[in-house]
């Protein structure tokens, strides 16, 4: 038998204060593969990956995560459902007031009932793993944003979780942390064999990590291929040439005329 | 009708409709709070944190406002009482009006300000930097692990605070009656409870504990809706203030006027003998 995807949308649909984000999305995400959704800012890259945890509901289709049926779950169920997840936010939003240690430590205790050393053992390897071994007694507050990216990974990987997200994981970090955060994604790929579905704009980071690429544009899913397919496809050429667009209305020629939607 | 005649009706009709969902969010937080609350794993260890900050951190303002207040009440009733030669009977009416009113109303304004625009700038901080839905990626509830601790800080401190402040306000007035107009502290003191009785206190005291549950709530309401950055925490943080000092106000009048209704005298004189049968 075939093993469940890991994330499956149906049509799905979604609307802010009238105004569609989401425009009917058919998705599947294989178990263990990196899928990566490229779109510029506000296409409702970050909407569709907060709906693959159960962040948002959505107003109309249907969501399945490892093979059940999500789309109605309440919020009490998902709390346990979560326990698979790990995400990782766009600005890492660790808790302020909590250290690096109680960060990581958070998923754990939330869901575990381990004694201390266990729980000190694992936030420790979690660091490691990221490179930032020996900050556990540091507050966010205290780091650079590319240290608080790496602890959010660590805290999103704290219990092993069988799909990681990554919402924008590169954005405001230099190249040389932004290909570190590259590098420590398929790393943890290796060791963890989970899914990982990664939101980006950026290209680079794209093809170095994604087995599969998906473009969203005006809420659809303009493309949906292998890496190395929606390279070479018109639509995401069109989508490099227009770069961001300065306002909202004034796109390049090059993004309308590319713009048809599959 | 014209486009033009229409618009102002479709405005009201809009702000109509956004305040009844809003009222209506209120109360589903408000539920849930309260379920929240028979969850497992009470949040034991941030409910003192949050009391300290909320509550004990709360009571400097209390103390400079309330025994101002009661300073200044009692300049005032003396000057007043002096047209009607009834100079030393000060006591009574400071102590009553202390004790039923000011007191718990100035120390909910004081924690309002306080407590309200505090919640609402962390809760909404946490809301715009993705904090509040990271507590919900990571399996809790932001629910039990935000609201509830505040709310019951400032549900339980509230009441404290206001005894406090009603027992300084008496004092301030003793200080200026005695100081300023002569009249002995003794006889002061003996005019404030021969006319307040315990049921005054009860009623007083009573009413902020819906106070302080209104200001948490409001709060961590506002915070958690705040939307478009650091501007919105600033909007969220101001509307918290505006809100919870009209509701307390407002409130305030009902629940006096119910209270009035209420037969307190009798029910606390059953207590006690309830109690002292026991």
């Amino acid at each position: 038998m075939r093993e469940a995807a890991a994330v499956e949308f149906r049509g799905v649909r979604k609307a802010f204060h009238g105004k569609a984000v989401l425009s009917g999305i058919d998705l599947e995400i294989r178990s263990g593969e990196t899928f990566t959704i490229l779109g510029g800012s506000g296409s409702g890259k970050s909407v569709c990956l907060k709906h693959m945890i159960g962040l948002l509901r959505c107003d109309a289709g249907e969501i399945s995560v490892l093979g059940r049926e999500v789309t109605r779950l309440p919020e009490r169920n998902w709390a346990t459902l979560r326990r698979e997840f790990g995400m990782v936010f766009q600005g890492a939003a660790l808790f302020d007031s909590l250290s690096v240690y109680e960060n990581v430590a958070y998923p754990i205790r939330e869901h575990m009932s381990w004694n201390e050393e266990r729980v000190c053992e694992r936030v420790g390897h979690c660091l490691a793993g990221v490179g930032l071994a020996g900050s556990e007694r540091l507050l966010p507050a205290e780091l650079s944003g590319g240290m608080k990216k790496r602890v959010g990974v660590a805290r999103a990987i704290a219990l092993e979780p069988r799909i990681v997200l990554y919402d924008e994981p590169t954005t405001g970090l230099d190249p040389a942390n932004a290909r570190r955060v590259g590098e420590l994604i398929r790393a943890l790929q290796s060791q963890l064999s989970a899914t990982s579905v990664v939101v980006t704009h950026d290209l680079e980071l794209c093809f170095a990590i994604s087995d599969r690429v998906a473009l969203l544009q005006g809420g659809r899913l303009a493309v949906v291929g292998p890496a190395g397919m929606v390279r070479e496809h018109a639509e995401l050429r069109a989508f490099v040439e227009a770069g961001e667009p300065l306002l909202p209305n004034a796109r390049p020629a090059a993004a309308r005329s590319g713009g048809t939607h599959g | 009708m014209s486009e033009l005649a229409a618009q102002p009706i479709t405005r009201l009709g809009e702000r109509a409709l956004r305040v009844a969902e809003e009222l209506g969010d209120f109360t589903v937080l408000s539920l849930q709070t309260l379920v929240a609350l028979r969850r497992p794993r009470f949040p034991l260890r941030e409910l003192a944190v949050q009391f300290e900050a909320l509550a004990v951190r709360s009571a400097p303002i209390v103390v400079i406002t309330s025994v101002f207040t009661g300073m200044v009440l009692a300049l005032q009733t003396a000057y007043s009482l002096t047209r009607f030669g009834a100079r030393p009977y000060v006591g009574s009416i400071v102590g009553l009006a202390i004790v039923r009113e000011l007191g718990p109303v100035l120390a909910a304004l004081m924690v309002g300000g306080r407590a309200g625009a505090g919640i609402a700038s962390e809760l909404g901080s946490m809301q715009v930097t993705e904090q509040v839905d990271a507590i919900r990626a990571l399996g809790a509830d932001p629910v039990q692990k935000l609201v509830l601790p505040r709310v019951l800080a400032t549900t339980l401190g509230l009441p404290l605070l206001t005894i406090f402040a009603i027992t300084l306000g008496i004092a301030g007035g003793m200080v200026v009656a005695e100081a300023q107009y002569g009249i002995a502290s003794s006889f002061y003191l003996q005019t404030v409870t021969s006319v307040v009785r315990a049921s005054d206190f009860v009623s007083g005291v009573a009413k902020t504990v819906v106070f302080g549950w209104a200001i948490g709530m409001i709060g961590c309401h506002v915070g958690l809706a705040t939307q478009g950055g650091t501007a919105g925490v600033g909007r969220a943080t101001t509307r918290a203030v505006v809100v919870a000092s009209i509701v307390v106000l407002v409130a305030d009048f009902f629940l006096t006027k119910l209270l009035l209704l209420l037969p307190t005298d009798a029910l606390l004189a059953a207590l006690a003998r309830l109690v002292a049968g026991a």
